[in-house]
């Protein structure tokens, strides 16, 4: 395929086509002549763009195309920025963004085009941390601890590149707050004695400020450096202040015990400084309070488990460990918590951070009425349809036991969508679809010369050597003296499971759409067996697997629209979807057999019974029946807190957690390569 | 490799002074016992985790000459047992890695055992189990393995292609040892040792190392391994800038995606 540029004609066709303009006796001839000077790489990009932006509306498609000339150099963000504009807040903010942009071009760092990256540093730092954070777009900078809020964008700087530093900044500043302890002093009394609330908390901010510098200079020297670069020193009136913050045995209290001094500080408004965000200690108590009470449930609910499994809970699994008969063995809480299963543990960790220890009263037994076994069907289930296609086991790991079919599955060809989808999204992505195709060729025609051969077309000398040598030697001479070119049998079947639950509606359902298609017509240059099946549901009477693709259908229309048809429904029962389905790629012939599984997030239903640990544990009992009929599992994921809990179902290198979703079309085609290479 | 190596064939290796190895458990116990009951020995672990520094220092320790075989997709039994080579008119026996390890009584260190070709199996198989013997089919010749004969062989359960994993069948002729990172004090201390640096800047490193660690399956597939903390060290210790010695010592060999790479270099410019 060549290289050199397209020519405004050439441009202004595939726009036209891209944007259906001509139906509709227009032109898209002035942005065509203006893309006309940029390379073909940021022709080719702005193509993509268009095409991209097109398929959420026309209009925005144009605006885009129009704009795209003048923001060349960095295409990518400006696109995106303008995109994720339109997700929130619609058409007019998308447009707002982009001609905003026009102004302000080249200086401004945005959110969007930062998010991955502190999304990757802000987990980096996190090593002592076994939760994580989320980012997002707040009107300061702020976190109530689960989240850190950033701005929108940042134009603090004439340089782009300082602009994004400060983002950093103000992320690691917050990861401190959250790490050094901030919120895990109550500030309410103290403030109260102020009569401006507003100020206090920015003179608290400031305080904390010095205190968490102080502590990063001893931790991560680079940012500290930094921060203290571009704040300058602490003004003359602060110094000692400061200075006491900056032992290393002052908390959140010291910093309090200077708010205090009212007299002092309130006469005049607190210093600022441009990464210095602020403080909300009563919305960060609130979530912390709220993590803490979680997190102390699970750690209790894990340690009566293990109490009761030395007693008489493994002999009749229907009656509920009590904690009681796990001290009468001389329990030791301390020595039990490494004994904990991985959740636990992660929240075990969680409250040492947020309290310093775990509080005793959790690692004291809560007695029997903690653990409630599970009561029957809940009043608003639906009705199940006629009978069920088959039944399914489930593992509850309270009990230790199966629950006998307990899952009823219903079977259903997946509804059709719309034709046309599908042909506008091969069209759109024709381009992409190609370059798949020839590198999934590579793949199968890849190192596969067969040594010492019967036949072939050429002579293998190291045979040759070996006869001749053989033949002196008095051995018997081999006849494999050949190479021959040929194309390894892959023997391989791929079960691919769509997640099609309620909370894949938008973004998350168009990706998973479009990387079926771009997957399909990948895998058909390689001839690899794979089928395609959704699944949802509602409660254990209602486990819907759709069928879109099964082992022995071709990849054609039927099948295509079938994807198309793909659509959020509701709940996400995952032990017997796994189950199901593996129990029909396990009757495939072929030697290597792979479940990658599609989702947004963690097994979850109707009810409270399936979400959480419960629904996790099943899962991973069904991904290990599935191992043990030689299946391996593979997840892909669009869950920012994947990894908390993917490393326990599918084991700690199966899995990949993708952090947009727009990323997860050409991702998952890479991924299937790497699988299976 | 630390030690002062004496060629004794091609690929024969006996150490004369001792590898540097810190011991993170119970593993020099192990398998100094597995080699006493003549049984091989599997180490499972990421890369560049130790995995064949310890097999190098047991070598050392145990007194015994190493034959160490990276393991390829093209290497085929024929590779390992050996093959006659012709020499002006005549035709030479040429042992093969394996062979020669059985000979002598050696430590054969199979590295990366999965991406071997499936055929290896017909010779590793009968030297796993109570036969200790190798085959070679060529010479008619039977040889039985002396005691001091041990096969080694390492892989990496981290490796995400479903074609390459290895068979029960020959899983279960291993005594395993799994390796994984060392303890953040154990492994500041190898890196001091190794790269030639001070305490502060072996701490640094190593907490570049937990960090990169955290992001496996959110940007990499795997972390950075002792030995690339090594390196970088070793950089440093050469006169470079921490900062520039860490992104290309860690963060290059480690990602090649842009949000990842300028993520990465964050965290360095955070840590120095």
């Amino acid at each position: 395929m060549s290289e050199r540029k397209l020519f405004a004609h050439e441009l202004e066709a595939r726009l036209d086509e891209l944007l259906l303009l001509s139906l509709r006796q227009r032109s898209a001839s002035d942005a065509a002549n203006a893309l006309e000077t940029l390379p073909r790489a940021v022709q080719d990009r702005v193509l993509h763009w268009v095409a991209v932006a097109a398929q959420l509306s026309n209009r925005l498609g144009e605006t885009l195309a129009e704009g795209a000339a003048a923001h060349a150099d960095d295409l990518d963000a400006w696109a995106s920025a303008g995109l994720d504009a339109y997700d929130a807040n619609g058409i007019d903010a998308a447009e707002r963004v982009w001609r905003q942009g026009a102004a302000e071009k080249g200086s401004v760092a945005g959110f969007a085009e930062m998010e991955s990256r502190l999304q990757r540093y802000v987990q980096g730092l996190g090593e002592h941390a076994s939760r994580s954070l989320t980012l997002a777009v707040g009107d300061s900078a702020w976190t109530d601890t689960a989240t850190l809020w950033l701005p929108a964008s940042i134009s603090v700087f004439a340089e782009r590149e300082a602009n994004r530093r400060l983002y950093l900044l103000m992320a690691t500043l917050l990861w401190g707050q959250i790490r050094y302890g901030s919120f895990s002093t109550d500030p309410e009394a103290v403030l109260a004695q102020w009569d401006d609330r507003d100020a206090a908390l920015a003179w608290l901010a400031v305080f904390e400020a010095m205190r968490i510098e102080a502590r990063l200079a001893d931790e991560l020297p680079g940012i500290a450096r930094e921060m203290a670069a571009l704040r300058g020193v602490w003004p003359a009136e602060l110094v000692d202040v400061a200075a006491d913050l900056a032992r290393p045995d002052a908390s959140a209290a010291n910093s309090l015990r200077w708010l205090a001094k009212k007299d002092r500080f309130a006469v005049s408004p607190a210093p600022t400084f441009p990464y210095l965000g602020r403080l909300d200690p009563a919305a960060a108590r609130r979530v912390r309070s709220a993590r803490i009470a979680r997190d102390s449930e699970t750690v209790r609910r894990a340690l009566n488990v293990i109490r009761g499994a030395g007693g008489r809970g493994p002999e009749n699994p229907d009656v509920p460990p009590t904690a009681t008969e796990g001290e009468a063995q001389g329990f030791d809480p301390a020595a039990n918590l490494l004994d904990l299963p991985a959740d636990a543990q992660a929240a075990a960790q969680s409250l040492q951070q947020d309290l310093g220890q775990i509080p005793p009263e959790v690692m004291h037994p809560a007695g029997p009425g903690v653990w409630q076994p599970v009561s029957g069907e809940s009043v608003d289930e639906p009705a199940a349809t006629g009978q069920p296609d088959a039944t399914y086991d489930e593992w509850d790991y309270r009990r230790q036991a199966f629950r006998r079919d307990w899952c009823q599955l219903y079977e259903t060809e997946a509804p059709d969508g719309d034709p046309a989808w599908v042909e506008e999204t091969r069209q759109r992505h024709a381009h992409l679809i190609r370059s798949l195709r020839r590198r999934f060729e590579a793949l199968r025609g890849e190192d596969k010369i067969h040594r010492r051969q019967l036949d072939g077309e050429e002579i293998d000398l190291d045979a040759q050597v070996e006869a001749h040598a053989d033949r002196r030697s008095g051995a018997e001479p081999s006849l494999r003296l050949f190479r021959l070119r040929r194309r390894d049998e892959r023997s391989l079947a791929v079960m691919f499971m769509v997640d099609m639950s309620g909370s894949t509606k938008g973004w998350v359902n168009d990706a998973e759409r479009e990387s079926l298609v771009l997957l399909g017509e990948a895998i058909e240059a390689l001839d690899d067996r794979y089928a395609i099946y959704g699944f949802s549901g509602w409660t254990r009477s209602r486990c819907d697997i759709y069928r879109i693709k099964r082992f022995d259908q071709a990849y054609d229309a039927a099948v295509r629209r079938r994807i198309a048809g793909i659509e959020a429904r509701d709940y996400t029962r995952m032990g017997v979807a796994v189950r199901h389905l593996s129990g029909l790629l396990a009757k495939e012939p072929a030697r290597h057999k792979l479940l990658v599984t599609l989702s947004d997030g963690r097994p979850d239903d109707h009810g409270d019974e399936y979400r959480g640990r419960y629904g996790i544990e099943d899962t991973r009992r069904a991904l290990l029946e599935a191992r043990e009929q030689g299946i391996r599992s593979y997840c892909v994921t669009i869950d920012r807190h994947g990894a908390d809990y993917l490393p326990q179902l599918y084991g700690p290198a199966h899995y990949t957690v993708i952090d947009d979703a727009k990323k997860l079309p050409l991702r998952l085609a890479e991924i299937y390569r790497k699988l299976t290479a | 490799m630390s030690g002062a190596a004496k060629a004794l064939s091609p690929q024969l290796v006996r150490l004369d002074r001792e590898p540097y190895y810190h011991s993170v458990g119970d593993e020099l116990d192990v398998f100094a016992a597995a080699a006493k009951a003549k049984l091989p020995v599997m180490l499972k672990g990421p890369t560049g985790c130790g995995k064949t520094r310890f097999v190098e220092h047991m070598a050392w320790q145990l007194g015994r000459p190493l034959i160490t075989v990276a393991c390829h997709d093209d290497l085929t039994s024929a590779d390992l047992v050996g093959r006659y080579l012709i020499v002006g008119d005549d035709t030479v026996w040429m042992d093969g890695p394996l062979t020669a390890a059985v000979r002598a009584g050696a430590i054969c260190y199979l590295d990366e055992v999965v991406e071997a070709r499936k055929d290896t199996t017909v010779v590793i198989h009968p030297l796993t189990d109570a036969r200790r013997a190798l085959p070679v089919e060529k010479r008619g010749e039977y040889i039985e393995a002396p005691d001091d004969f041990m096969l080694v062989v390492s892989w990496n359960p981290g490796y995400q292609s479903v074609l390459k994993d290895m068979k029960p069948s020959t899983r279960q002729r291993f005594v395993a040892l799994d390796f994984d990172y060392p303890a953040a004090e154990i492994e500041a201390r190898i890196v001091a040792h190794e790269g030639g640096v001070d305490d502060a800047t072996a701490n640094k490193l190593v907490k570049l190392g937990h960090m990169t660690r955290s992001l496996r399956g959110a940007g990499l597939d795997e972390g950075a391994g002792t030995r690339l903390l090594v390196h970088a060290a070793q950089l440093i210790a050469a006169g470079m800038a921490p900062a520039t010695a860490c992104t290309a010592a860690v963060a290059r060999p480690l990602a090649d995606e842009a949000d990842t790479r300028a993520a990465l270099d964050d965290l360095i410019r955070a840590v120095f």
